[in-house]
């Protein structure tokens, strides 16, 4: 395990400017691999952002929490409200979000904090879980259940009515008049994510950080070294909860609508999911799983039979007959088949996740280097 | 001279369902002195420092810290720590996933810092001067070499001399050693004595429960001999090397 890295500041700043590079890029990047499309990309850095989040929690101090989604629709259902109660700007709504999601993560952590392992998470799970069937009923009113949070054109907003903005007729959001959608978008959820990472990096390099990790590493030494684990732990809960909170924000700003599903706990396993993938306890891991993950959900689900044909359409007939019918349970409806694949090679071959993977290759290439050195 | 305690404990008892582990102690650990608590296996020696650093809670009796009640109700681990009770245990407690260096930067933090502060803006690069305190005592304990590599990897010897270290930092007014060079060479124990006769030259007091005799007999200035939940005999090493009663306990099969 490698989660804290001593690492110098010009480093640090060499990384930062890197990751800017790569996610300001993704558009062009992302017409390579076929992910240049408005849609998936915000996607990546939505669920990077959540992923981010979770593994300040789960990554430093190896608390396990099974019901982060809640923040997610929490974050959903404070922007929604946002745009229909104050205005259609994406600010005010973040900010609402933040501050709601902050206020949840504090009164679940809180409680879930008093047990650790097996039972933190059965009681993270149970909350979320409770949250979700609550909006789902007797929260109706406020969620709108199973249809959903919707906007109408005849919502109050009245921020937007004091300064005279014209309700349109389908509401988007909006930045002081950008229209965030598409590509704009994009670069709002793109802003947060930098945002989000360059703070994930500041409390991976920070005293902070580390005694999160002490935490992780042994507790009982910590209680006897002078610290009361119990806050640190409360504060990495609430910091991982509002990033689910901005993601759960973020969705309802490219798409404004909040549906109920957001907290189900698959949502919460799918950030564990991609944590784990990507590399628990790193700083890029997370976002390379949400990532992945996302980019299967959406590549690997579109492909059907005809996009296999015409893949092994240089293969004879009957070779491309087998081809087809051994490959087709993976992908299209089956992408989840390749996904668990995928996932258990991981775990079993690179229990670092793809992070492991990538420095392995980089140790590769060092040895042989050296190699060539010595010769 | 002055006979100030820093540590007062008076009739605790413990017993664990019908065994009594603790019964009746009395003891008054001197300023500057080193306490040495010796005794056959079971006589309820890491209970004893167990209660005193907040781990178990005596059935009664006081303990008192520097004029601070530690048996009290709010009285957590943590909280008697920053009072200035640092412990060594029996299994080394360290942090296996840190380098050594961390393991001794954090409980600086904790002595600076207080048992919560949230600091994120300031590097651990930038902590210049807590970094140069904790490299500078790793010197001390010849383990500089190893201050990037991970505490797990270590012997046990060496994560025993880390603990120590990580106590060290704290300069705690009072510090708790359950059997410091238990499965260390016999090299090791030594630089371990030398290294804990440097601090009782600084006046730090030290309550130290140890088997070994070499050391207890290095070290000690009193000696307090325990058996079966009671104090059966305390006073100078020469007096407990006397003492009658100890050798029928203790030390009767012993060599001194």
């Amino acid at each position: 395990m490698q989660s804290i890295v001593e690492s110098s500041r010009t480093r640090d700043t060499f990384t930062l400017l890197i990751f800017i590079a790569v996610v300001l890029t993704a558009p062009i990047w992302g017409e390579f691999i076929g992910a240049g499309y408005p849609d998936l990309l915000q996607k990546f850095a939505i669920f990077g952002l959540f992923a981010i989040g979770y593994n300040i929690l789960f990554g430093l101090t190896g608390y396990l929490s099974f019901g982060h989604a809640a923040f997610l629709g929490v974050g959903s259902y404070a922007t929604v409200w946002s745009f229909k109660l104050l205005s259609m700007n994406a600010i005010p709504a973040v900010i609402f979000a933040v501050a709601l999601s902050a206020i949840f993560a504090v009164v679940i952590g809180y409680l879930s904090l008093r047990r650790s392992g097996i039972y933190f998470s059965i009681l993270t799970l149970a909350f979320a879980q409770m949250s979700y069937n609550m909006a789902y009923s007797v929260l109706t009113p406020i969620t709108n259940g199973e249809t959903g949070l919707q906007l109408k054109s005849s919502d109050p907003r009245v921020l937007d009515a004091a300064l005279g903005v014209e309700p349109q007729a389908v509401p988007l959001a909006d930045l002081f008049g950008i229209t965030l959608n598409g590509y704009a978008g994009f670069y709002f959820c793109a802003a947060i994510l930098i945002l989000g990472f360059w703070l994930s990096m500041k409390i991976f390099r920070s005293p902070f950080g580390m005694k999160l990790v002490a935490i992780k590493s042994n507790q009982t030494r910590m209680e006897f070294t002078g610290f009361s684990p119990r806050p640190y732990l409360l504060t990495a809960f609430v910091i991982s909860g509002v990033y689910a909170g901005l993601a759960g924000s973020l969705m309802a700003i490219v798409d404004p609508l909040a549906g109920a599903e957001r907290m189900q706990w698959t949502a919460s396993g799918e950030v564990v999911l991609m944590t784990i993938l990507g590399g628990v306890g790193t700083l890029f891991g997370p976002i390379l799983g949400a990532a992945t993950i996302k980019y299967f959900e959406n590549i690997f689900s579109a492909i059907n039979n005809q996009v296999l044909e015409s893949a092994y359409s240089f293969m004879p007939e009957w070779l491309s007959d087998i081809a087809i019918l051994l490959t087709r349970p993976f992908v299209g409806e089956g992408w989840h088949l390749m996904l668990g694949v995928l996932f258990m090679a991981i775990i079993i071959f690179l229990p670092g996740g793809i992070i492991e993977g990538v420095r392995r290759i980089g140790g590769i290439f060092k040895k042989s280097k050296q190699i060539e050195e010595d010769a | 001279m002055s006979k100030r305690h820093v540590l007062s404990i008076a009739g605790v008892n413990k017993t664990f369902g019908g065994l009594k582990a603790l019964t009746d102690i009395n003891l008054n650990i001197e300023e500057g002195k080193t306490h040495a608590i010796i005794g056959p296996n079971g006589a309820g020696k890491s209970t004893l420092l167990n209660t005193c650093i907040g781990r178990l809670k005596p059935d009664n009796g006081t303990i008192t810290f520097e004029g601070t009640d530690l048996t009290g109700g709010n009285m957590t681990p943590h909280g008697i720590n920053q009072l200035g009770v640092s412990r060594v245990f029996q299994t080394p407690e360290i942090f296996p996933d840190l380098t050594l260096l961390q393991n001794v930067m954090i409980p600086a933090f904790a002595k600076r810092d207080g048992a919560f502060s949230f600091n994120i803006f300031k590097g651990l690069r930038e902590e210049k001067q807590l970094r140069d305190e904790a490299m500078h005592l790793l010197e001390d304990f010849e383990m500089q070499n190893l201050a990037h590599v991970h505490a797990g990897s270590l012997s046990r010897g060496n994560k025993r001399r880390l603990e120590l270290a990580m106590c060290l930092i704290q300069h705690p007014k009072l510090l708790l050693l359950d059997e410091p060079t238990a499965g260390m060479a016999r090299h090791d124990t030594n630089r371990t004595i030398d290294l804990l006769k440097k601090i009782k030259e600084r006046g730090m007091t030290k309550v130290i429960i140890e088997h070994d005799m070499h050391v207890v007999f290095s070290l000690a200035d009193r000696i307090s001999v325990l058996a079966q939940g009671a104090i059966i005999a305390e006073g100078t090493p020469d007096e407990i090397k006397g003492h009658p009663k100890v050798r029928e306990a203790y030390l009767g099969t012993a060599e001194i």
